[in-house]
């Protein structure tokens, strides 16, 4: 299958050479463009939503505070969280290997809408530079939560720029959102039905609904926030009759369904590398593919298991704690489905499949406990302590990031031409598994043992695991700087990918590498199943380029 | 463009379900804030802005049909229309102000019965938050109206393309059909009871 495109001159046009100079990137509409644009951004927030916490872990090394100050700690965490939840979880792998490969999965020229994609990262960039603004007019201490009355009484931070900051972001999200249900509709290849795409269309399919549905209804709750600040409005001012409670609701409406933004697009990663590194099509396909639908609509009816302590009905509370348990079901449905696939695989460990491999692993550590969590009388037990930051870090971090840089390395030879050398790759994939579990692990026992969060200090007897926990941080910052190190390298010293170097399924890896701008020379024609790895594997033949 | 307006609609959403809580919650307050609306500037207004759809659809039908000349007039009597809203929204705003009705800034309300003027002063933050986000649409719709004239002037639609004309017109109903929520939950349906 692949002489048809080995011969291919590595000199040849492609996306990455048709044009030069700083405006032709600017201007660009082509989606992988656009998605190296975003990759850049989202690398720059990440490394400063990294550097936040580094302090915070080395203010946690001793009990009393010695390093910074209560408030400056306050605002530390507030801008760790807004940076790496609104600047790089929620647009990391839907804005950048979403825009890479979705229209290259389905075979299409481009996103639907290339100038509102383009216009999306303006607007992304553009509610980064408020929260940037108001990160260097004195930080912003609200928590990223932005709770009320503090965030509109209070602080005496810089929220009213934060808020248009992440108000703005949210509308970029909400437009990549569009642009990816609107392509999957439209401009998928001739052959390609819905039972014939990709496990990672139909998980950024969910994640864009939730994008569409999920994003107004913070900016609105944001807006409310600012007006309250700016001109005293009351809606949620206890003084005048109105209700801070109210404020988590909606606030949590969106922001619960925000991780299922930052999980599905992972989940969908890991779906193509284990089908691919076992070399077999996932078992239940249909499953995996129904799963992401029922998380994007299930994750819209749990919000308020946040907020059992905040004063809810205990009827109330056990409603949610139900709908809470209902959707650890698709999630198990996943992971049990990917080990089902490694099943009589013939498996082999590259670095994307050690990242794979990291996921499943931590994502059910933190899935299972967000169960815990869901637990009304667990939860009254551990809300506002390290479990919850634990348990949240093992799927926003273990979930998230470990997906985002298993994307990051199983499609790199397509976005670059070149290949990363594998064996740093697979010490830096060690020694990030292996310091987030020292980081974070140490977070459960402490939570559990009462250990409150967002402190600046705390009793001595936590100290052995909290020195555990900043070890543990340190290794994870050196898993996290090395690939930046050698990706970075590759890129001129790196040998030559071709077109499909892990001989895996899928379009995207049916042209060459790196893409042309145009994604394909032909519009492809699609006769087979997705995953069909027995043919690539069985016969000579195989996938036919079509055309 | 559908999508969007499913956007929109959860945006607006947002906003009418604390409407709904506090409606519920402060039913008294409501009524007494009700009772300052001036219905007959809210009627007007709401029949100016069914006019304007209507000039809409004829737009988007004379684009349709490649009638360039009337095109125009239809989108400038939509703009125009649009203009004698927010005309109307701005003197009853200035009424507001004027009687002391605006949170934060300027607020005073001789209250009686058993609600609090910060009851009341919630039913206005609502109503600011609301019709001044619709204001804003109605803006933006303006915005691109605008634009559409210019490029219908320069002659850019055919019968064959004419997506921008109705897409502007799905969204300009879409932002009518707010207002024709907003009147009767913020005018009409607490103005006759007594609290």
């Amino acid at each position: 299958m692949e002489t048809a495109i080995q011969n291919t001159e590595p000199k040849k046009k492609n996306y990455l050479n048709a044009d030069y100079g700083v405006m032709s990137w600017l201007l660009t509409t082509d989606h992988k463009r656009i998605a190296l644009l975003y990759l850049g951004s989202i690398t720059l927030f990440f490394f400063l939503g990294g550097f936040f916490a580094m302090l915070i872990r080395l203010e946690l090394l001793t009990p009393a505070g010695d390093l910074v100050l209560s408030d400056t700690y306050n605002k530390l965490f507030t801008m760790h969280g807004v940076v790496m939840i609104f600047l790089f979880l929620i647009p990391s792998i839907p804005a950048v290997f979403g825009n890479f490969l979705v229209p290259m999965m389905i075979g299409a020229k481009d996103l639907a809408f290339p100038k509102l994609n383009l216009a999306s990262w303006y607007l992304y960039m553009a509610g980064a530079g408020f929260i940037m603004y108001a990160i260097l007019t004195g930080g912003l201490d609200t928590g990223w939560t932005f709770y009320t009355p503090y965030s509109t009484t209070y602080s005496n931070t810089n929220v009213v720029s934060a808020a248009i900051g992440v108000f703005i972001v949210g509308f970029s999200s909400i437009f990549t959102g569009l642009n990816i249900m609107v392509t999957v509709h439209r401009m998928r290849a001739p052959g390609l039905t819905w039972q014939r795409l990709p496990l990672f269309i139909w998980a950024h399919y969910a994640t864009s609904v939730i994008m569409v549905l999920g994003t107004p209804v913070l900016a609105i709750t944001i807006v409310l926030v600012a007006l309250e600040r700016i001109f005293h409005f009351g809606i949620f001012d206890a003084r005048l009759g109105g209700d801070p409670l109210l404020f988590q609701h909606l606030f949590w409406f969106y922001s619960h369904p925000a991780v299922y933004i930052m999980i599905l697009p992972s989940m969908a990663v890991i779906s193509e590398v284990i089908a691919c590194f076992s070399r077999k099509r996932p078992f239940g396909y249909n499953f995996i593919a129904m799963s992401s639908v029922a998380i994007a609509v299930l994750g819209f009816l749990v919000w308020a298991h946040h907020m059992f302590v905040a004063g809810i009905s205990t009827y109330a509370a056990m409603i949610f704690s139900l709908l809470t348990f209902f959707v650890a079901i698709p999630s198990a449905v996943k992971v049990f489905n990917w080990t089902a696939t490694l099943y009589k695989g013939s498996i082999t460990f590259e670095t994307p499949m050690l990242y794979a491999f990291a996921f499943i692993g931590l994502f059910t550590i933190g899935g299972l406990t967000g169960v815990f969590l869901g637990a009304v009388g667990i939860d009254l037990h551990v809300t506002d302590t390290y479990f919850v930051v634990a348990h949240f870090h093992y799927v926003m971090v273990g979930g998230g990031v470990t997906g985002f840089l298993c994307a990051l390395h199983f499609w790199w030879p397509k976005m670059t031409g070149k290949m990363y050398p594998e064996s740093f790759a697979k010490l830096s994939a060690v020694l990030v598994f292996l310091g987030f579990n020292l980081t974070f692990f140490p977070q459960f026992l402490l939570g559990y043992m009462g250990m409150p969060r967002r402190y600046h200090a705390y009793p001595p007897e936590f100290q052995v695991l909290n020195v555990l926990s900043t070890a543990g941080a340190s290794i994870l910052a050196v898993g996290f700087l090395l690939p930046m190190i050698y990706l970075a390298w590759s890129l001129r010293y790196g040998k030559d990918a071709g077109p499909n170097p892990y001989r895996a399924a899928g379009l995207e890896w049916q042209t060459v590498s790196p893409p042309t701008t145009f994604n394909f020379e032909e519009t492809p024609v699609v006769t087979w199943e997705a995953y069909n790895y027995d043919e690539i594997d069985g016969t000579t033949k195989g996938v036919e380029v079509a055309g | 463009m559908w999508l969007f307006l499913v956007t929109e609609i959860m945006f607006f959403g947002g906003m009418f379900a604390t409407y709904l809580i506090y409606r519920l919650s402060y039913y008294n307050a409501w009524v007494a804030g009700s009772q300052t609306m001036e219905i007959q500037l809210g009627a007007i207004n709401t029949a100016v802005l069914i006019c304007s759809s209507l000039t809409m659809v004829m737009a988007v039908h004379f684009a349709k049909i490649g009638n360039r000349k009337l095109t125009s007039i239809c989108l400038i009597l939509t703009l125009l229309l649009g203009f004698a809203f927010l005309g109307i929204k701005g003197v009853e705003y200035h009424g507001h102000w004027v009687h002391h009705e605006v949170p934060g800034l300027n607020f005073d309300f001789e209250h009686h019965g058993n609600y609090s003027s910060g009851q009341v002063a919630i039913f206005f933050s609502l109503y600011f938050a609301m019709t001044g986000m619709h204001a804003v649409h109605m803006i933006i719709g303006a915005g691109l109206l605008t634009w559409l004239l210019i490029a219908n002037w320069r002659g850019r639609f055919t019968p064959e393309y004419n997506t921008p004309v109705e897409m502007v017109g799905l969204y300009w109903h879409f932002v009518d059909l707010v207002w024709i929520y907003l009147f009767p939950l913020l005018y009409l349906i607490s103005h006759h009871h007594n609290g």
